[in-house]
């Protein structure tokens, strides 16, 4: 029996009553008595020398407040990167400037030149028309092999070269990978990418900046997943204000997806300009500004072997990356190829030696950072693509191939520096064949056949790190923030519960799923706690929501805080029962001693709380509120195994999903029916990456996907319903949940499934091209049928 | 400036726009009826989708000008009378058909104008007829099955959690 309430419920979501009803309160919805509007005008040249910006004309347009340009921001800071990467000779990374709006050079299509604030939109955008600007072009660096020749334009005059890093991992392994290359008794080569993609939340991004001369406070409402970290990087970092008098709130945001974890100048701009207009600064993307300043996913170009001896175990791994970083560096990009990619090589099989290079590369296009999974499903769909084409050059069964190489003992170290602490990667993969009906696939892939189609399965598995992180061991990988969680738990008089986190929620139910825990651990109703997200005013400082971190850290710090509440509500409880602290027992909402019938109820014990006339008050202090901070002692790894099934038009090339299982691990589970949702969300992402999303520039630097229009989104005829299992679980070890994270899963276990289901059905159709880069669009599946 | 009125949600409104300006703006900004969400700037995303004169309208295709004097419904008008969600609302919520709830209202306008014209549609007419609404949250799975349930079908073979 489904359980209807605490962990294990799929509680519906009290969250929803608002969105169904037109109230919630998304950033844009917010204005501010007296705001101005903000028009950026940004560069439409990918690569080139600013030699001027002449305003004059725009400023005696109607409505406009004042005129913002490069020049106005020499004094502020440069926005910061958060991850320092140290390549393989132990030099740290090139890190360039990366300027407000921009400054002596233009470096991708897209970049703030000036900002026009004016008192309505309208005529901010008509007064940037009229700005003159003159640039001098300069060859744009697209292609990254290209970027890093000798002699190849530089983007950042005073870095030496185009390349932030050669990554080598683990160095030291890598005169034993290779030797083990020499010895192998079978060697499979791919060369693929991984396409450049938009993460496209459907909220554009927005920041409204607001300052209190009277009291020097600033305030920036914005689109942010994590209003900690925009707080201390904005204020420290680029426009030095302290952290008391900056105040950072997201509101409702309408999802991230990554792309919202990062600090933008959008964001520093209107902060900088509240206080120099003295009134509110607003800005609100178009989806066009979006696509050209959200910062990017993907877009690595690998070549990856594996070598087997001659029983087809796998004996070592090695990869050759380049990985796009964009004109800049993004908040968290030279983190996402490197410890968040390489770390995860290993996949799900005992491989024991590898060795992961990764070359980092600026190129004159809009900056690269996370995106649902980050790195992980880079690190996926290489290995699992490489397994099947392992597979089919030996002719075994791809599945078997898998099984045998199953890492099958836990805790596993692998050779790439992780430990994983559970898994079983057998019953994933069992309760995969039984969910997928692989069995029935051959009468199905007959029906297909009789219609002139070619049908076709493809498999993979996943294993990703979530969780993120063990505050000390990603300093020392680099990290330039700990990675811990908080929570405050704010005990009433009358017994309710306002939970104060640093996670935040954007799509992910937060204060459904929270409370339940909660009730869980006291005994009360859901309906009694309420969490509290989103503004830095009111929580603990945090580290937001990104990585499938927000229960699994987030919710830790929520269950040790409230561990911290039990523990003196019983003492409270002693003191009303006049019993031994030691005897008390809690239980379904009241405290009890145990062996006796004398018990006192929760709300009395809040009560006596805040009311403390009977009360050991030479103990313990009045009031019921604590903290706690939770730092993870290592990554949380869940697993699973996937199956696509397509079918394919051999006349067009049109590729279908036809069906879509997906079997995982998350360890426990908290709400179903959201853990649920997770996953098909996340499927429709990675359905979106291998068939039709793709992110293009051309030789010139510009960008030729930048609305839906370009952009291919998927659409509700463009997937089926899929089917989910998460029974299989091995609880995590190492937090008090034992929860793993599901956000990410889907998205990183995807497109592998899909590719190789494709390739499949090309097979059975006669064609076998060895490979085929995605997205597989139409296109490209003709092509390569007919070549 | 020009004045525009309309009746909205069952009330007069009135205001005065420049020509350019959009349906969806109007309302958000006019009317700060904000439930009506504004995704792209190329009228493919749908979360501005609104009822005029009883049609589903992009409010992004249409200029405020041109509801001069039309029957204009969004998202705030959908719940019943004593603010109970309505059969459309309560199913995405049973069946989990939002999380971040950006494309939601206008999910919900599409739905209800689709049943409206079909009161019993197949999977595949369902699939159809949301090709002009974008969600990149829930994967439409529970978006489908939501409103297969506002029609009454049953649809407890798919996976239910």
């Amino acid at each position: 029996m489904p359980k209807d309430g605490g962990i294990g419920a799929s509680s519906k979501r009290r969250e929803d009553i608002r969105f169904l009803t037109g109230e919630g309160n998304y950033t844009d919805d917010i204005n501010l008595n007296g705001q101005a509007y903000v028009f950026f005008l940004r560069s439409d040249i990918a690569h080139g020398v600013l030699n001027s910006v002449d305003t004059s004309a725009a400023e005696a347009m109607p409505g406009v407040v004042k005129i913002f340009t490069g020049a106005d921001f020499e004094a502020v800071g440069s926005i910061p990167c958060g991850w320092q990467v140290t390549d393989k000779h132990g030099e740290v990374m090139q890190e360039p400037r990366h300027p407000v709006l921009a400054h002596g050079k233009v470096r991708h299509v897209g970049e703030p030149i000036a900002a026009v604030v004016a008192e309505s939109l309208s005529e901010a955008h008509d007064a940037a028309e009229a700005i003159v600007v003159d640039i001098t072009d300069l060859p744009a660096v697209i292609d990254m092999k290209e970027a890093v020749k000798e002699g190849a334009p530089k983007l950042h005059d005073d870095l030496t070269s185009n390349l932030c890093y050669d990554w080598g991992f683990v160095e030291e392994n890598k005169g034993a990978v290779d030797k083990a290359f020499e010895e192998a008794a079978h060697v499979t080569t791919l060369e693929l990418v991984n396409n450049r993609l938009v993460a496209n939340p459907m909220e554009p991004r927005v920041a409204v900046g607001d300052y209190a001369r009277g009291t020097g406070d600033h305030t920036l409402y914005t689109t942010s997943q994590n209003p900690h970290v925009i707080r201390l990087l904005m204020g420290a970092f680029v426009l030095g204000i302290p952290e008391h008098k900056l105040r950072v709130v997201a509101p409702d945001v309408g999802g991230g997806f990554g792309t919202k974890i990062f600090h933008y100048q959008e964001e520093a701009f209107c902060t900088f300009a509240a206080k120099a207009c003295n009134r509110p600064v607003k800005w609100t993307s178009s989806r066009s500004e979006a696509f050209m300043s959200d910062a990017h996913g993907r877009d690595h170009v690998t070549k990856i072997q594996m070598a087997l001896d001659k029983d087809n175990n796998f004996t070592a791994l090695r990869t050759d990356t380049y990985a796009n970083m964009g004109a800049y560096l993004s908040t968290f990009a030279p983190s996402v190829p490197t410890w968040l990619h390489g770390t995860l090589m290993a996949g799900n099989y005992k491989t024991p030696l590898i060795y992961v290079n990764v070359k980092a590369v600026f190129t004159n296009t809009v900056p690269v950072d996370a995106y649902r999974g980050a790195g992980r499903p880079e690190a996926t769909y290489q290995l699992e693509r490489l397994v099947d084409k392992c597979a089919h050059e030996l002719g075994v069964d791809p599945i078997a191939l898998r099984r045998q190489n199953f890492i099958t003992e836990f805790p596993y170290a692998t050779p790439v520096a992780v430990e994983y602490d559970t898994g079983d990667y057998v019953a994933t993969m069992d309760k995969l064949e039984e969910i997928s009906d692989i069995a029935g696939f051959a009468a199905r892939r007959k029906e297909s056949e009789a219609k002139g189609k070619l049908r076709g399965f493809g498999v993979n598995c996943y294993i990703e790190a979530c969780g993120i992180a063990p505050s000390n061991l990603v300093g020392q990988l680099g990290a330039r923030a700990g990675l811990y969680e908080s929570a405050t738990v704010r005990v009433n008089a009358t017994g309710g519960l306002v939970v104060m986190t640093g996670s935040h929620s954007h799509g992910q139910g937060h204060e459904t799923a929270f409370p339940q825990v909660i009730a869980e651990m006291i005994g009360i109703p859901e309906d009694m706690i309420e969490i509290v997200h989103g503004d830095t005013a009111n929580t603990p400082m945090g580290m937001g929501t990104y990585g499938s971190r927000s229960l699994a850290v987030g919710g830790s710090a929520m269950v040790r805080a409230t561990e911290k509440i039990i523990a003196k509500a019983k003492k409270i409880a002693s003191h009303l029962l006049e019993a031994s602290e030691g005897d008390i027992e809690l239980k379904d909402g009241a405290f009890s001693v145990a062996g006796t019938d004398k018990s006192v109820a929760w709300g009395d014990v809040t009560l006596a709380a805040y009311v403390p006339h009977n009360y050991p008050l030479e103990d313990i202090e009045p009031g019921l509120e604590e903290t706690a901070f939770y730092d993870p002692s290592n990554f949380t790894y869940p697993s699973g195994a996937y199956a696509c099934e397509v079918e394919l038009d051999p006349e067009t090339g049109q590729v279908t999903i036809e069906r879509f299982s997906a079997a995982d691990d998350f360890g426990n589970i908290v709400n179903p029916m959201i853990v649920t949702g997770q996953v098909h969300g996340g499927l429709a992402q990675g359905i979106g990456q291998a068939l039709m999303e793709n992110c293009t520039y051309d030789s010139d630097g510009q960008l030729l996907s930048a609305s839906y229009m370009d952009y291919a989104m998927p659409r509700a005829s463009d997937v089926p319903f899929y089917t989910v299992d998460h029974s299989c679980q091995t609880p995590c070890t190492h937090n008090p949940l034992g929860v793993k994270g599901c956000g990410e899963a889907g998205a990183i276990g995807s497109p592998p499934a899909v590719v190789n289901a494709v390739l499949d059905a090309m097979r059975s159709g006669g064609k076998d091209v060895g490979h085929i880069d995605m997205p597989v669009t139409p296109a490209r599946v003709w092509a390569a049928m007919n070549s | 400036m020009t004045q525009v009125k309309m009746t909205v949600n069952g009330k007069s409104a009135s205001g005065d726009v420049e020509g350019r300006t959009l349906l969806a703006s109007f309302l958000r900004d006019n009317l700060k009826l904000t439930g009506t969400h504004i995704g792209c700037d190329t009228s493919q995303c749908g979360a501005c989708v609104v009822h005029v004169n009883g049609e589903a309208v992009k409010s992004c295709t249409m200029l405020a000008v041109e509801a001069d004097g039309a029957e204009v419904m969004t998202i705030e008008s959908v719940a019943n009378a004593d603010g109970s969600l309505n059969v459309i609302q309560q199913a995405f919520q049973d069946h989990h058909g939002l999380q971040c709830g950006f494309c939601t209202p206008g999910m919900v306008m599409s739905a209800s104008a689709l049943l409206k014209e079909n009161p019993k549609p197949t999977e595949a007419e369902v699939r159809h007829y949301l090709d002009g609404n974008i969600c990149r949250c829930t994967g439409y799975h529970n978006i489908v099955k939501a409103i297969l349930a506002a029609s009454g079908q049953d649809v407890s073979a798919l996976a239910a959690e």
